[in-house]
């Protein structure tokens, strides 16, 4: 493609019922971008982590997705709180979702885990009472 | 395997979606981080949760379907969502164990 191909979205903190809808809409304008399956779902599987750890822990932030000739990256910022201790967040299982939240089914301790298993690069700048940046990136061949 | 063999043999209802595909595997959970995680391309997912969430995370792991199990019904939004979204849910009085016992006699799945 001539172009980076950018994708913009606001992802409402709190709002567990359109929660996801950026990766959703990610994943069908990738396929419209005829972007591989298995890029495309481990692209969709990181953000949507990373959106619903935005919707959680945040109280939103925004989406942003840069398609190249050779990789896809998402930038996910939020204002939220900032994440205390990373290494301790990166550890499979450990969380710190509210029960309400842990009722829907999230808050398994594998949001950041996910991210990493699925992306080939992440990195995350965060700083208490300012907030998180997670850059993530798929090389695609 | 045919969805179709195991709605007839099972007694599956199937409340939204198509009922004409394949599945590849099965993952049974209710975590969505870990079905995220764990729910293959073309598996039939078993849970027992039934929010809006569970149908993003069918839509975006693109399983076969979602079976919820223990007559467990889908919320409002998430039967909307499913319909908006093509994601084939099926509907069982089993238990998630009795399910899984079931769909092992037809064979082994990943």
């Amino acid at each position: 493609m001539a172009e980076n191909v950018v994708f913009h979205f606001d992802v409402d903190g709190e709002d567990f019922s359109s929660a996801g809808g950026a990766s959703v809409t990610v994943k069908k304008k990738l396929r419209q971008l005829g972007i591989a399956p298995e890029y495309i779902r481990r692209v969709a599987i990181a953000m949507y982590e990373g959106e619903i750890n935005m919707v959680i822990h945040a109280n939103g932030g925004s989406a942003d997705v840069i398609v190249s000739d050779d990789e896809i990256k998402i930038v996910l910022t939020d204002t939220g709180p900032g994440i205390p201790d990373v290494s301790l967040a990166m550890q499979e299982g450990y969380s710190t979702a509210r029960d309400n939240i842990r009722s829907l089914g999230f808050g398994a301790g594998m949001g950041l885990p996910n991210m990493k298993k699925y992306t080939d690069t992440m990195e995350i700048d965060t700083e208490l009472g300012r907030g998180t940046t997670i850059t993530m990136t798929v090389k695609i061949a | 395997m045919k969805l179709s063999d195991v709605i007839d043999s099972l007694s599956l209802t199937v409340v939204t979606g198509a009922a004409d595909g394949c599945f590849e595997g099965v993952y049974a959970g209710d975590f969505l981080s870990r079905a995220m995680s764990r729910v293959g391309a073309g598996d039939l997912w078993i849970t027992i949760m039934n929010n809006v969430n569970v149908i993003a995370v069918a839509s975006l792991t693109d399983a076969s379907a979602v079976l919820l199990a223990e007559d467990v019904s889908l919320m409002p939004d998430a039967l909307d969502a499913a319909r908006e979204k093509d994601v084939t849910v099926l509907s069982s009085g089993m238990s998630v164990y009795e399910l899984c016992v079931a769909l092992g006699k037809f064979g082994t799945f990943s």
